[in-house]
């Protein structure tokens, strides 16, 4: 079942999410991108209903690319999760989307951020953060390992020592992952770890 | 001839002009004169007060600058009633962008959002347009301290030094003349009252015909508007040498 994580480094923020699009038992698909580009310093990651989390993510993407385009200065992550969390509040009394968040952004200035956004528009800002049924085994995981000012290098460590225990520990672990970081340079996918491959479509 | 397009607001004259707007400019042109300076630690803004009455009891200690938000003022000239419109929407504009970000509002975003609704009443029908220019000065993270002046038009532009009101073509070539880049708040307030002891009406400065407010930082980093005191006023007329009838020359 779902596991979204992520953390704040020396420099930079990471997110990392299992690939995987099930529907009750069944799992259609081992290669869904849940950690979306927002803009070129933020990521986005999300869990939930799958449909939900499609449209919202969507819904914030293009309303932080329009305040871009109209003013010519993009958002700083800050307001983005006070938007995005703005956007959940109303809709909770409402129709509410059942999303949960993990923004990871990188503004000059201020430097890395991670904010955590649930469904019934919670916002924290936080140094790690997790989402999901993998959030029992990596919290403790990062409770344990984690500092303040790691290098990539020790935090891909802690995420793959996350994935491991989410696989071992976990009844319905997810087989794959994907890493995605921010940091000055932007925003960009890190690393996969993959444990299976999607098995290609034969031909008819 | 003419007459046929200047009670229409929103219809082209044959030489291709707006008279209900050019008329609301005019307007402006009898309004007490506003000024505002770029300083390099601040902005400034001095405005010119029409005194009616002596009789008349003024609620608020100043007539022509407004308070929009914490990091942004703005100094008006024109129909008074039309301008609490604007500085109203202004207003709301503000604490809605707060309210969904949680940060304070651009200040270009803020005197756009206000010219989009000036443009609105040089297009849509009937209704005739606002008789108000305004000078913002504000400071925001993205673009420092800023100034800027808008029009019944509905444009806008970002300046170092601009005036608007009666004699503002006059305030503003000497503006031009005399400005110079990097000075500081204080050099920048003996400019602009220099310049209205020149282009006003009356012979002499004093602060009951004056108000003048400043936007700057505090050294913690927030942004602080002060509007300087009658008593403090009179201070600096005195120092700059401009309370006298100005028979000095510059």
């Amino acid at each position: 079942m779902e596991c979204v994580f992520g953390l704040v480094g020396d420099g930079f923020a990471l997110v990392a999410a299992d690939t995987s699009a099930v529907h009750s038992i069944l799992v259609h698909k081992s290669n869904e991108d849940k950690v979306m580009i927002l803009d070129s310093h933020k990521l986005l990651g999300a869990s939930g209903e799958a449909g939900d989390r499609v449209q919202f993510t969507e819904y914030i993407q293009k309303n932080v690319h329009l305040y871009e385009f109209r003013n010519g200065i993009p958002l700083t992550t800050a307001a983005t999760a006070n938007f995005t969390r703005g956007e959940l509040a109303l809709a909770l009394r409402k129709n509410p989307y059942f999303v949960n968040i993990l923004l990871a952004g990188y503004d000059k200035n201020i430097g890395p951020s991670l904010y955590y956004i649930d469904y019934i528009a919670t916002l924290h800002k936080v140094d790690k953060g997790a989402f999901g049924y993998g959030s029992y085994f990596t919290l403790s995981m990062m409770d344990r390992h984690y500092k303040s000012g790691m290098s990539l290098e020790e935090a891909i460590d802690l995420v793959d020592k996350c994935i491991i225990e989410i696989r071992s520990r976990l009844v319905v672990a997810p087989p794959n992952f994907v890493i995605k970081i921010v940091d000055k340079d932007g925003a960009r996918e890190y690393a996969w770890r993959e444990s299976i491959k999607d098995a290609g479509v034969s031909a008819a | 001839m003419s007459r046929r397009y200047d009670s229409r607001t929103t219809i082209f004259s044959p030489e291709g002009r707006l008279y209900q707007v050019e008329y609301a400019m005019e307007a402006i042109g009898n309004a007490g004169a506003a000024i505002g300076i770029l300083a390099r630690d601040g902005v400034i803004l001095v405005g010119e007060k029409k005194v009616t009455s002596k009789l008349l009891q003024t609620s608020r200690s100043t007539e022509k600058m407004y308070k929009v938000d914490d990091h942004l003022a703005c100094a008006v000239a024109g129909i008074m009633s039309d301008a609490n419109i604007l500085i109203n929407t202004a207003r709301v504009q503000a604490q809605r962008y707060t309210f969904a970000y949680q940060e304070p509002m651009p200040i270009e975003q803020l005197v756009q959002s206000l010219c989009d609704t000036k443009q609105g009443y040089t297009q849509f029908g009937g209704l005739r347009p606002f008789g108000v220019s305004f000078l913002f000065a504000g400071w925001d993270k993205n673009y420092g301290f800023q100034l800027y002046m808008s029009d019944p038009s509905g444009n806008y532009s970002g300046w170092k030094a601009a005036a608007i009101g009666a004699n503002s073509q006059a305030a503003q070539s000497m503006l031009k003349q005399d400005y110079k880049d990097d000075m500081a708040r204080e050099e920048a307030v003996q400019l602009a009252l220099k310049v209205l002891s020149k282009t006003m009406d009356s012979t002499s400065l004093t602060s009951e015909k004056l108000e003048l407010a400043e936007i700057f930082l505090e050294p913690c980093g927030d942004v602080k508007y002060e509007v300087c005191k009658p008593e403090l006023l009179e201070k600096l007329l005195a120092k700059h040498g401009v309370t006298q009838a100005t028979t000095e020359s510059t």
